[in-house]
Formats: C-alpha cells, structure tokens, sequence
C-alpha cells in the first residue's frame, strides 16, 4: 500500500509530508458532470481524504462522450450521478471517504455543505450557483477553484479569500441566463484542460503551497491553438459586496429563490419543492400507473413518460421536465401528475 | 490595423476602433469580457472611450458558465 502514492511523493513540491496533508484534506465537489468526474477522479485517486459530490442530475447517453466515470449501464439504468460516481470512485481508491449527494445545491445547502471543507472545486454549469459558492467561499475563508468550458474553450481561476479578488469582483453583473447558455457542444478535451487547471491547483491548495497557486486567469481554445493568462489582481475591489470591507453577501440572502430553474441546452425545467420531501416512489408509481403513461424505475428516481414530455421524480421530491423551456408548461405538467 | 491578440498576429478592419469594438468584433458582446492591453486591464466602463493602437498586445478573456 505505501507504493500507492510513491510518484506522487517523489515529486518534491508534494513529497511525503504533503501526501499527508492530502490525506487530511476534504474537497467539496459541486457538480459531477464532465468537470466533476474528472476533478473528482484525479483527486480520489491522488488520495484525499474525503471527497463530498453533489449533483441533482443523473446519467444520460450524451453524457459518456465526456463524463469519465459514467458506463452504459448508468445511462441505461438512469443512476444519479452523485450515486454512479461514489460507486466507480470507490472501486479506483478505497481509502478515500466518499460522500455523494443526490440533491438541487442552493443557498442553504450550500452554507451547510461547506463546514470543514479544506476547497471548493466548482464543477457546475451556471452562474446562479457559482455566485452562491462565491459569496460563502468569502464567508467562510474557503479557497474555490471556478472551471468552465464549451467547445473547444475552457477557463479557470482560483479564488483565495483575502487574497484574491473574487468572482463578482471580475464579473461586476451576474451572465444573464441564456447568455451563459452553451448549446454549441463541448469536446472532450476541452474538459480535461479545465480539469488539468483545477486538480493542479487544488493540489496546491490541499499541501499548502500557496506561493504555487497560478494566480492569473486563464482561458484556451484547443482547436484554435490560442492560450491566455492575465493577470486580474488590480480587479479586487473594496467596495465589493461579496469580499470588501462592507460586505453583505448579496447572493446569499435570497433564501427563497426561484424553485423553477431551465437547465441550460437540456430542454428541461426543474421544479423544486419549497421543503425537501421524502417521495415514496413506489406508491407515486401505483398512482400514476392509473395515467396513461410509460413509467420506469429505479431506487433513486420515477421515470413518467407522456409524449411528448417525461417527468422524473426524484426522492427528495425534485422533478425534472424534459421536452419543455417553458416554466409555466413544466408547472402545469408537474401539477397535472403529481398533485 | 494590426494587433496581436491572445499572442496572434491578427488584422482587424478600420472600423475597429475602440475595445468596444473588438469585442463586437469577436462576437462577444453578449459575455462577460476581461481585456488587458499592453499587460493593463482595461476596466468595464472604459471599452466605448479606450482606442486601439496598431502593434497593441490585447488579451481576451471571457466568461462561459458550461461545465
Ligand atoms: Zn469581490
């Protein structure tokens, strides 16, 4: 066993002592999509201690060009991701604790999830809930690792508090919805660059060799052979709302957000319920038999099909509405079926 | 006008003018854009009035939320 990790210690920045460090450390994973699996998986297998995945959406076929943990049988069989990823994560490395959660991450959750979380590794794919992980990373003093990519083009940057300016510093407005809205594809490697970025820097976070962090912005297109790095210091502002000096943590304090949300390029609204609930799936099943519609099944979800829309039902009452953008269709459907 | 942009030597039209331009220019108004010239970062209320020279360095950096 103490092989395990030998190259990894042999790289002197690391070594044994920051294997160590490493061992001690818990990542928070938001999202396990194509970033997510793939920071996830370097990270299990670089041996981190503990590793929290959260994600509210489960296999589909589109997924496995990209999202490197997934088979054919989870997109079969329609495994929540959170849930398909522990069980592949644990087979690569059993030493590292493992907690998936199949859940929508919002304002609560998310203050929740990040105590004694060493970094937060952004793998979502909006900025509603990076701005949510912006402000706590401020709250709390958690250093995050903001990735994202579409086409052959990717971008990160990490955020140290009190360092760092921070994302609202760089953005100054929130992308509108839609704008940030990437239907142009995605390829392969794309991904695995963003991830690259990420992992490189969460490991420098996790052995505390902060003087390596990368401290530029950078961005890339693969297929056009262009690569950039600014440097984005001076764009730290005081009077910043997430991280100056008179703070209020703007994206934190709408606590009763829109339960509604239009996933990105997907042709699905998600409905959530005001209070997370605890769905009995089998008995939803006997009502809905009573529709005329196709159901499927498995112990995460409720699959109800009626052309030309499909709801699935999660079991903390979340439904997602494929075949509609339309949030009124989605509310209408969503209360035509499920009362 | 030429301008080296994100390390390539790019010919840009007349019309380009100002950072504003060049970001209409590539499409990418509708985005979160961060731009330096010449290693400086050329702040969000400053694209319309900040002129572009010939031979200028310009790094583009801009926003997508895909992941
Ligand atoms: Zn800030």
């Amino acid at each position: 066993m103490s092989e395990r990790y030998s190259r990894q210690e042999l790289f002197t920045p690391i070594g044994v002592e920051g294997q160590q460090k490493i061992r001690n450390k818990h990542v928070l994973m938001i999202g396990a999509g194509a970033l997510g699996t793939g920071n996830a998986e370097v990270l299990v297998r670089a041996g981190v201690g503990k590793i929290t995945i959260v994600d509210r959406d489960y296999v589909e076929w589109s997924n496995l060009q990209r999202q490197q943990l997934y088979t054919e049988e989870d997109a079969k069989q329609r495994i929540p991701k959170a849930v398909a990823a522990k069980e592949r994560l644990q087979h690569i490395n059993s030493d590292v604790e493992i907690e998936s959660l199949v859940m929508d991450v919002s304002v609560e959750e998310m203050d929740e999830l990040a105590k004694n979380v060493n970094v937060i590794v952004d793998a979502t794919d909006n900025f509603d809930i990076r701005m949510i992980i912006n402000d706590i990373s401020q709250k709390y003093r958690i250093p995050w690792i903001y990735g994202a990519c579409v086409g052959s083009y990717g971008i990160s940057y990490t955020i140290i508090p009190g360092e760092t300016p921070c994302l609202n510093c760089l953005l100054e407005t929130v992308p509108m919805n839609g704008v940030t809205c990437d239907t142009v594809g995605i390829i392969g490697p794309a991904v695995q660059m963003v991830v690259s970025y990420q992992t490189t820097e969460a490991l420098k976070i996790l052995v505390e060799d902060y003087d390596a962090l990368r401290k530029k912005l950078v961005s890339f297109d693969l297929w056009q052979n262009q690569h950039t790095a600014i440097n984005v210091q001076n764009v730290k502002k005081e009077t910043c709302l997430s991280c100056g000096s008179d703070r209020s943590y703007p994206f934190l304090s709408y606590s009763n957000q829109t339960k509604t949300a239009v996933l990105c390029g997907r042709d699905t609204v998600q409905i959530r319920p005001p209070e997370n609930i605890d769905r009995n799936l089998d008995s939803l099943a006997k009502v809905l038999s009573g529709k005329n519609g196709k159901i499927s099944q498995n112990p995460y979800l409720l699959s109800f099909s009626v052309e030309p829309h499909r709801l699935v039902i999660f079991k903390d009452g979340r439904v997602l509405i494929h075949g509609t953008k339309d949030i009124a269709e989605a509310k209408t459907l969503y209360h035509r079926y499920l009362g | 006008m030429e301008l080296v942009i994100n390390g390539d030597k790019i010919d840009v039209p007349d019309t380009v003018e100002t950072v504003d331009n060049l970001i209409q220019h590539f499409g990418l108004s509708e985005k979160v854009v961060i731009v330096e010239q010449n290693q400086i970062i050329v702040e969000k209320g400053s694209h319309q009035e900040t002129k572009l020279c010939n031979g200028d360095k310009i790094e583009l950096v801009h926003f997508v939320g895909g992941g």
